[in-house]
């Protein structure tokens, strides 16, 4: 199967987070960039089932030139060729990347390649808008199954597992189909020296937006009001238990 | 009019989808009425919960729509009430399936959909602010549609009765899906076993661990505190990644969201992914080594010590007043 997994650059914001004097972006100057974490499990599900049926895997995102560093870190763990839609990420809301992928998958295909499986990751890590997947497979006229952890190819088709109310699901879709993908069916691998030797010779196919995007709707970005410390410190260290049991006895849940 | 998509479980509405009802009702669109849509066949318990929290109206889908659960034909039924009820709003609380059908809704539709939202500060036109960047930045957004598509953030409001019953109408909707619609869905469903993360985002009482547990055999205590108390064990993301623990005991921005009565998370230090899933404790009690760790700045009660040494001093204490698993 040929798999197109679509990527996200995103702030790592694992630390105190900041915005723009215009709060329209979180500042960058004090936050490196990552993949997102559901979008690192999409990646490996891709060169797994590229791997096991013979196909390839091709990795592609928008945003700015910056963005080719998640398309090699992609291309240094298996996927064989990127696609960068080079475009102020921050304009496009779910709907206009959904379209932009859509194209990538039409013209890719008019082309002589054609994707049997889309991934991307269930939401991206900074947006979170649990949309853009589901977008391009309504832009596609393709089957979706969302939020799944485990995707394989069967035939002509993907089986999918993911963690439903009741228990584990599991789909079987027709290919050509879409999935998106949440962090914990698979493990991420790391790259090899040689994969990343490989990755920095690897082409990357350079687009620009097939048309001008409509924007996520945002007007501002705020930040949650802080919240002053009230903490009440039991004691320390062991000589802490009795203290911690009154409480615990107190709140009804030492049974 | 605002209609909520509302999920159920054993117990009749679950409490997120009773939180999005009590949000519609206290945020009033066009005339002000809710309405509920339901797929499948509601329990005696569901229908007595929603006459208590004061909707207007029940619509039941029923036909291909409401077979097994599959996002794009769950929405075909949602998409068919909408258009029978002409509702402004088109609300579900923000799960998994909440946000798949809305966002298979709003594909359709080709209009905007405003996911975790935690306000609605304008009805017209309709801004609200939303959880983005795991829930540490919020963002406000303008959604312009017919209709509007918003998904309602975990813990956003407490689900409050109304102050008197309803006496809602009930509407039975046949809906039908095409074909595509109905492709996927699921074909089974392994029932679920002890390792369902759903007793984690359910349970009363958590203990948490983390990168502080010091490896995989460092659980032993925080796990049988966490039976003593009658929860769950969670874990931060970083022991997950270094697999000492499987992920569906992960607690965060990209694992489970919890709200119990108590979390009390030993070892961890509170990064923004983990305080994402976990803010909606009630009462935190932070056992950390690092007195200004953000967990225990954070938190309603602190120990500063060792898990190692504190939580095994608070099992033997449990146990010798008389508290066993």
């Amino acid at each position: 199967m040929n798999v197109l997994v679509c990527v996200k650059r995103v702030p790592e914001t694992s630390g105190e987070v900041l915005l723009t004097a215009d709060a329209q972006e979180v500042d960058a100057r004090y936050v490196g960039y990552t993949t997102s974490a559901h979008e690192e499990c999409a990646v490996e599900i891709a060169i797994e089932v590229a791997g096991a049926t013979g196909g390839t895997a091709t990795v592609m995102t928008l945003g700015s030139a910056d963005a080719v560093d998640q398309l090699r870190a992609a291309l240094g763990v298996g996927c064989t060729a990127a696609v960068l839609v080079e475009a102020d990420s921050s304009a496009f809301g779910p709907s206009d990347v959904a379209r932009e992928i859509a194209a990538v998958v039409r013209d890719h295909e008019a082309a002589g390649t054609a994707y049997d499986l889309v991934l991307l990751g269930n939401d991206a890590a900074d947006t979170g808008d649990h949309q853009v997947g589901i977008r391009v497979a309504h832009a596609l006229g393709r089957p979706v199954v969302n939020g799944v952890t485990e995707v394989s190819a069967d035939g002509d088709a993907v089986v999918a597992h993911g963690e439903g109310p009741e228990g584990r699901e599991t789909y079987r879709v027709p290919t050509p189909a879409v999935a998106t993908i949440l962090e914990g069916g698979v493990e991420p691998r790391y790259p090899t020296i040689t994969g990343r030797m490989k990755a920095k010779k690897v082409e990357v196919e350079r687009r620009v937006p097939s048309a001008d995007p409509v924007g996520p709707g945002r007007v501002r970005l705020l930040l949650p009001p802080a919240q002053p410390s009230s903490v009440v410190v039991l004691g320390e260290g062991k000589q802490a238990a009795g203290a911690v049991v009154d409480l615990l006895e107190k709140l009804g849940v030492a049974r | 009019m605002t209609l909520v998509l509302v999920e159920l479980d054993a117990s009749g509405l679950t409490e997120v989808s009773r939180e999005a009802v009590t949000f519609a009702r206290e945020h009033p669109v066009g005339a002000g009425e809710v309405h509920v849509v339901v797929l499948g066949e509601p329990s005696e318990e569901a229908v007595d919960q929603l006459t208590a929290y004061g909707v207007d109206a029940v619509h039941l889908v029923t036909g291909a729509a409401s077979e097994t659960y599959g996002g794009a034909a769950w929405a075909a039924g949602v998409s068919a009430v909408q258009k029978a009820t002409a509702a402004e709003v088109v609300l579900a609380a923000g799960t998994e399936r909440g946000n798949e059908v809305l966002a298979h809704l709003a594909a359709e539709r080709e209009v905007p959909f405003a996911a975790n939202v935690v306000a609605l500060t304008s009805a017209d036109p309709v801004v609200v602010h939303r959880q983005v960047m795991g829930g540490s930045v919020l963002e406000e957004t303008r959604v312009e549609g017919i209709p509007v598509v918003l998904s309602l953030a975990g813990h956003a409001v407490a689900p409050v009765p109304a102050a008197s019953p309803s006496d809602p109408s009930l509407t039975e909707h046949e809906v039908d899906v095409p074909e595509v619609a109905r492709v996927a869905r699921v074909v089974s469903v392994e029932q679920a076993g002890p390792d369902h993360s759903a007793g984690l985002k359910s349970a009363r009482v958590v203990v948490g661990a983390g990168r502080g547990a010091g490896g995989p055999q460092g659980f032993g205590p925080v796990s049988d505190l966490a039976r003593i108390l009658g929860g769950e064990l969670g874990v931060s993301r970083v022991v997950t990644s270094l697999g000492w623990r499987p992920h569906h005991e992960q607690i965060g921005q990209t694992g489970s969201r919890i709200s119990p009565e108590v979390y009390i998370p030993c070892g961890i230090s509170g990064a923004i992914q983990h305080w994402a899933g976990c803010a909606s404790s009630k009462v935190i009690l932070a056992i950390n080594t690092d007195a200004e760790a953000p967990m225990m700045t954070k938190a309603t009660y602190a120990v500063v010590g060792d898990m190692h040494e504190v939580v095994p001093a608070i099992v033997a204490e449990l146990e010798s007043r008389g508290h066993h698993a």
